[in-house]
C-alpha cells in the first residue's frame, strides 16, 4: 500500500555518523552569560534514530543547532560524517516545530527549495519530490499554496522538503509539537515508515516521552541549566512499532525510567 | 438546490459577482448624488456656490480636452515622484535591514524628518527648482517616500529566524537568502506601502501645483477658483479623484497578479 520511496534508486547515501566530543556552549549577551550546555559527549551511529528529551531550557535546541553547524560550540568538537562541522555543512536537513513553509511557493516548489539552493539536478529531484508527496498522501496538493493546507499537511510538506535532498542527517526540533494528538500519532508512524526506508541518521527533539521511546533506538535524557546528559536509554523494541508497542512491558519500562528522571529533576511533581 | 442555467456561465457569473461585490458602493454614490442634485434644485443654490452633479458632469463633457491635457501633466508629476520614491526607498530599506549604520543613524534620522510637514517645503522647492515640473515631482516624492520605506523595512524584517536558519543550513549565502526569503516575504508589506505611497504622490503633486504652476489639475483648480468657475473646480476634483482611484487600482491589480498566494491566504470560503 505504501508508495515505493527510494526504491527507484538504491540507497547510496545512507545515514552519517555524528561524534560530539566535550562540546559546550555559552551564550554571551548584554544581560550576561548563560551556560546553555555543559560538556556533552555523544556518539551517534550512521542510520541511528536518537531522540533527545528534557525540560524546557535544557539546551536541546542548542545541541541541534550545534550539530547543524549554524552555531559553533564554545569549546569541544562536533564531527558529522567524519568531518568537523562548519557553517552550512551540506548533507544535513532540519525540520522545525514551525513548518516555515514559504507562503509564496506552491507545495511542490516548497519541497524543491533545497534543490534550488544547492543547485541539484531539477528533473530527478522533481520526480523525487512528487514521490515523497505521494508517500505522505499529498500528491493532489502539489500546486496548492501552504495557506490552503492544514497544520498536519503543512508539516508533512516540511518533512518532504527536508528529505528531498536525501540528507545523511535529519535534525528535527519538536517537529510535531504544534499538532493535535491524533495527527501527531499518524505523523509518528509516517516518520517511522520513511526512516525505515531511508535510514538517515535522525536526531529528534521532543517533549513527549512516549513519542521518543516509540521512534528511537536511543533516548537521550537531558537535565537543565546547564544542559547535560542525565541518562541514555537503549531501546531495541522490534520495528515497525505502533499502537501495539505502547502496551509492551519494555515500552512501559522505558517510559517509566525516563519519567523518573523528570521527577528527580523536578520537572514533574506528583504532589 | 436550484439548477442554474449553465449555458454562458463564465461571463455572466463574473458579471453577477462583480455587481454583487461593487453594487453597495455604487448604491451609496448614487444616493449621495441624487440627494445632492435634489437639494441644489429644490433650494435654488447658484452654480458658483455649489453646482449640482448634472452641471458638473456637463462641465466635464464640455471641457474634457482642457481637463485631459492638465490631467496628463499632473499624472506625469505623480508618476515621476512615485517612481523616484520607489527607486530610493527600496534600496534604502535594504540598507537599513542589512547595515548597522543605516539602522542606527539613517533610519532614526528619516523618522525625525518625517515630522516636518512636507507640504511646507513646497515653497522652498519652488524657490530652488523653479516653476517647472520638478518641484511638484519633489513634493510628490517627499510625501510618498516614507510609507514605502517603512513598509519595506517592516516586511524585510518579518522573516522568522527558523526560515533564515533553514536556508542557511542548505548553504544559502546572504544574497540567496534575500532573494528567496526576505524579499518575497516582504512583498505583501511593500505593496501595502506602494498603495499608501501612490495616494500620497497624488496629494503631493496637486499641492505642488497649488504653490506655483502653469499646468496641471491643481493649477486648473486655482484658476477656476479665481474665475468663480465652481463647476470647473468640481470637475477638476472629480478627475483628480478618478486619477487617484485608477492609480491605486493599477497597483492593486499588479499585486493580485504578482502575489497570487496572498489571495489564497485571506479569501474566506463560503
Amino acid at each position: 500500500m505504501d508508495a515505493p520511496i527510494g526504491q527507484s534508486a538504491p540507497k547510496s547515501r545512507a545515514g552519517v555518523p555524528i561524534e560530539i566530543a566535550s562540546a559546550t556552549k555559552r551564550y554571551v549577551s548584554a544581560r550576561g552569560e548563560v551556560q546553555a550546555l555543559a560538556e556533552i559527549d555523544l556518539s551517534i551511529a550512521a542510520g541511528e534514530f536518537v531522540s533527545v528529551v528534557g525540560p524546557s531550557g535544557c539546551g536541546k535546541s542548542t545541541l541541534l543547532m550545534l550539530i547543524s553547524g549554524l552555531i559553533a560550540p564554545t569549546t569541544g568538537t562536533i564531527t558529522v560524517a567524519g568531518a568537523p562541522v562548519k557553517r552550512a555543512v551540506g548533507n544535513v536537513a532540519i525540520v522545525f516545530q514551525r513548518d516555515v513553509l514559504l507562503d509564496w511557493r506552491t507545495v511542490l516548489a516548497n519541497v524543491l527549495l533545497p534543490v534550488e539552493i544547492k543547485k541539484l539536478d531539477p528533473a530527478t529531484h522533481r520526480a523525487k519530490a512528487r514521490e515523497l508527496l505521494r508517500a505522505v498522501g499529498l500528491e493532489e496538493f502539489e500546486d496548492k499554496y501552504p495557506a490552503e493546507l492544514s497544520g498536519g499537511m503543512r508539516q508533512r510538506v516540511a518533512i518532504c522538503r527536508a528529505l528531498v535532498q536525501e540528507p545523511g542527517l535529519l535534525l528535527m526540533d519538536e517537529p510535531f509539537g504544534a499538532l493535535d494528538a491524533l495527527t501527531r500519532e499518524q505523523m509518528n508512524l509516517d516518520l517511522q515508515r520513511i526512516w525505515l526506508r531511508n535510514r538517515n541518521t535522525v536526531l529528534f527533539i521532543t517533549h513527549s516521552i512516549e513519542e521518543a521511546v516509540l521512534l528511537s533506538d536511543r533516548v537521550v535524557v537531558m537535565s537543565s541549566r546547564p544542559g547535560r546528559i542525565a541518562d541514555v536509554v537503549h531501546n531495541d523494541l522490534p520495528r515497525p512499532r505502533g499502537a501495539h508497542t505502547r502496551s509492551e512491558t519494555r515500552f512501559i519500562e522505558h517510559v517509566e525510567r525516563i519519567r523518573q528522571h523528570f521527577l528527580a529533576l523536578g520537572v514533574l511533581s506528583e504532589t | 438546490m436550484t439548477t442554474i442555467a449553465a449555458s454562458p456561465p463564465v461571463i455572466s457569473n463574473r458579471l453577477a459577482d462583480w455587481a454583487s461585490r461593487n453594487g453597495p458602493v455604487f448604491a451609496i454614490f448614487a444616493t449621495i448624488f441624487a440627494l445632492w442634485e435634489a437639494a441644489v434644485r429644490a433650494l435654488g443654490v447658484p452654480d458658483y456656490i455649489l453646482p449640482s452633479p448634472s452641471v458638473i458632469a456637463a462641465k466635464i463633457v464640455a471641457s474634457w480636452q482642457l481637463l485631459l491635457v492638465n490631467a496628463f501633466v499632473t499624472l506625469e508629476e505623480i508618476l515621476l515622484g512615485f517612481a523616484l520614491s520607489v527607486i530610493v526607498a527600496i534600496p534604502l530599506a535594504i540598507a537599513v535591514v542589512y547595515s548597522r549604520i543605516f539602522e542606527r543613524a539613517a533610519f532614526p534620522f528619516m523618522v525625525s524628518l518625517q515630522t516636518i510637514p512636507k507640504v511646507a517645503l513646497a515653497p522652498i522647492l519652488v524657490m530652488w527648482l523653479g516653476y517647472g515640473i520638478m518641484p511638484k515631482v519633489m513634493v510628490a516624492f517627499l510625501i510618498s517616500f516614507f510609507p514605502i520605506v517603512i513598509n519595506s523595512v517592516i516586511g524585510m524584517r518579518s522573516a522568522e529566524k527558523e526560515m533564515i536558519y533553514l536556508v542557511q543550513s542548505m548553504g544559502a549565502n546572504e544574497l540567496t537568502t534575500f532573494l528567496k526569503i526576505r524579499l518575497p516575504k516582504a512583498l505583501p508589506s511593500i505593496f501595502g506601502g506602494l498603495k499608501v505611497g501612490m495616494g500620497q504622490a497624488v496629494v503631493g503633486a496637486t499641492v505642488g501645483e497649488f504653490i506655483a504652476a502653469e499646468h496641471g489639475l491643481g493649477y486648473l483648480q486655482l484658476i477656476s477658483q479665481v474665475r468663480l468657475d465652481t463647476p470647473l473646480l468640481f470637475a477638476a476634483v472629480v478627475v483628480l479623484s478618478l486619477l487617484g482611484v485608477l492609480l491605486f487600482n493599477v497597483i492593486a491589480v499588479i499585486e493580485r497578479v504578482a502575489l497570487p498566494w496572498t489571495r489564497v491566504a485571506t479569501e474566506l470560503v463560503e
